[in-house]
């Protein structure tokens, strides 16, 4: 059975779009059902501020959704846009579809967390609305940044020429790119969003705490955002480094394998850091003299929970330039 | 393309090492996040303890890393070694 080009091309794209907006779909939904959660449940204790409540559900629920769209846009481009027919497009559409879609994942789940807790707030302490308002909406834009990389290097990967190349092995390294960004977003988006959550109980808990808290906030924030950072660096060096053409499939199975690294590699810290940052931020407005002593615990057990996305990075970049 | 059996063999020791890596990084991420963060919360409630606590949080993170590290020998085993 002789496969033309163009038939692998519209396959690879369609499949990749399945995998966009499916993937997506699964954060926003988590997200904006556990923001939902909350939301009833602050209503259910202090049925009075319902109006307060949904109306900051439903803008942390607008947020969570914004992966999604994103995914939603990517998906749609690819099924409904006619791209160049080479092989090497075929494997770029495919890799920009689940670049997306994880990408989405993380970042959709993750604001479910700062704008639950904000529901949470809000019922318990309307005169603080203001301000938790404000942090949910700081936090949850930060924790979207992931899904902006994903979507960045998904737009890339659809609309660079990278035909000129030899398909053995910059295919391999293309598609290694799109999972290198895509799921290191996982663990950044969870991660950032749970440090936010906990920053707005915090808020909500003690409102003139608000500046530290989200002062800290953002501190806890971009650790957690490292693994996405290291997961774009290896998808851009990835992306630009011209491979010349290969006998052997060694050097693509080495460019895949770096992708899975620093990929998979991104999850656990992502979320692990963002785990640290919520227990810490949580503690935060509880007493003035001890900020600066979690401040600091918070860094140390971040920076120890970072070390295995560091491994991931050093062996992504062994696998790229050594082999 | 020819592949041969050497080929096969190499090629399936790269992807290794990075799948290896790459799923060997989860587990020590989250967990140590969580010791983290829980040692964060208990110096919230007991400051006076800071330094113990630290110590502990360290020394707990310290094994939680132990699998990360074999992850990490491992895959440049497969890369370096095989």
């Amino acid at each position: 059975m002789a496969l033309e080009v163009e038939i692998l091309v519209k396959g690879a794209a369609y499949i990749g779009a399945g995998f966009s907006v499916g993937l997506g779909a699964v954060g926003a939904g988590i997200g904006e059902g556990y923001t939902a959660g909350f939301a009833t449940q602050a209503i259910s204790y202090q049925p009075e501020k319902t109006g307060d409540v949904l109306k900051n559900m439903l803008i942390g629920q607008a947020l969570a959704e914004s992966a999604g769209i994103f995914a939603l846009v990517i998906a749609m481009l690819l099924v409904l846009m006619d791209f160049g027919s080479t092989t090497m497009t075929a494997v770029a559409l495919a890799g920009a579809g689940i670049c997306m879609g994880f990408g989405a994942m993380g970042p959709g789940i993750g604001a479910g967390f700062p704008a639950g807790m904000a529901c949470e707030g809000i019922g318990r302490q309307p005169g603080a609305g203001g301000s938790i308002t404000n942090t949910m909406l700081i936090g949850s834009a930060i924790c979207q940044t992931s899904a902006i990389y994903s979507m960045v290097i998904a737009l890339m990967l659809m609309f660079l020429d990278f035909s000129s190349r030899a398909f053995n092995p910059n295919a391999a390294a293309l598609f290694g790119a799109a999972l290198s960004t895509g799921m290191a977003a996982i663990g950044s988006g969870i991660g950032e969003g749970m440090s936010a959550g906990g920053a707005i109980r915090t808020i909500a808990r003690q409102p003139d705490s608000t500046g530290r808290a989200t002062a800290n906030m953002l501190v806890a924030q971009a650790v957690a955002e490292t693994p996405a950072i290291f997961g774009l660096l290896i998808s851009l060096i990835m992306m630009f480094k011209v491979y010349p053409d290969s006998h052997t499939i060694i050097i693509a199975a080495s460019l895949l394998g770096a992708g899975f690294s620093m990929g998979l590699g991104g999850i656990g810290p992502g979320i692990g850091s963002g785990m640290a940052g919520e227990f810490a931020l949580d503690w935060f407005g509880r007493s003035e003299d001890t900020s600066g002593l979690l401040t600091r615990t918070m860094l140390v057990g971040q920076a120890i929970s970072q070390s295995t996305a560091i491994y991931a990075m050093v062996i992504a970049l062994v696998l790229i330039f050594v082999i | 393309m020819d592949i041969s059996g050497v080929d096969i063999i190499r090629a399936a020791s790269l992807l290794g090492a990075g799948l290896a890596m790459g799923f060997g990084a989860i587990g020590p991420g989250i967990g140590e996040g969580y010791a983290a963060g829980r040692a964060c919360e208990a110096i919230g409630r007991n400051p006076k303890e800071a330094g113990m606590l630290t110590r502990t949080m360290i020394l707990g993170q310290a094994i939680s890393e132990s699998t990360g590290i074999y992850a990490l020998v491992v895959a440049l085993l497969l890369i370096f070694v095989v």
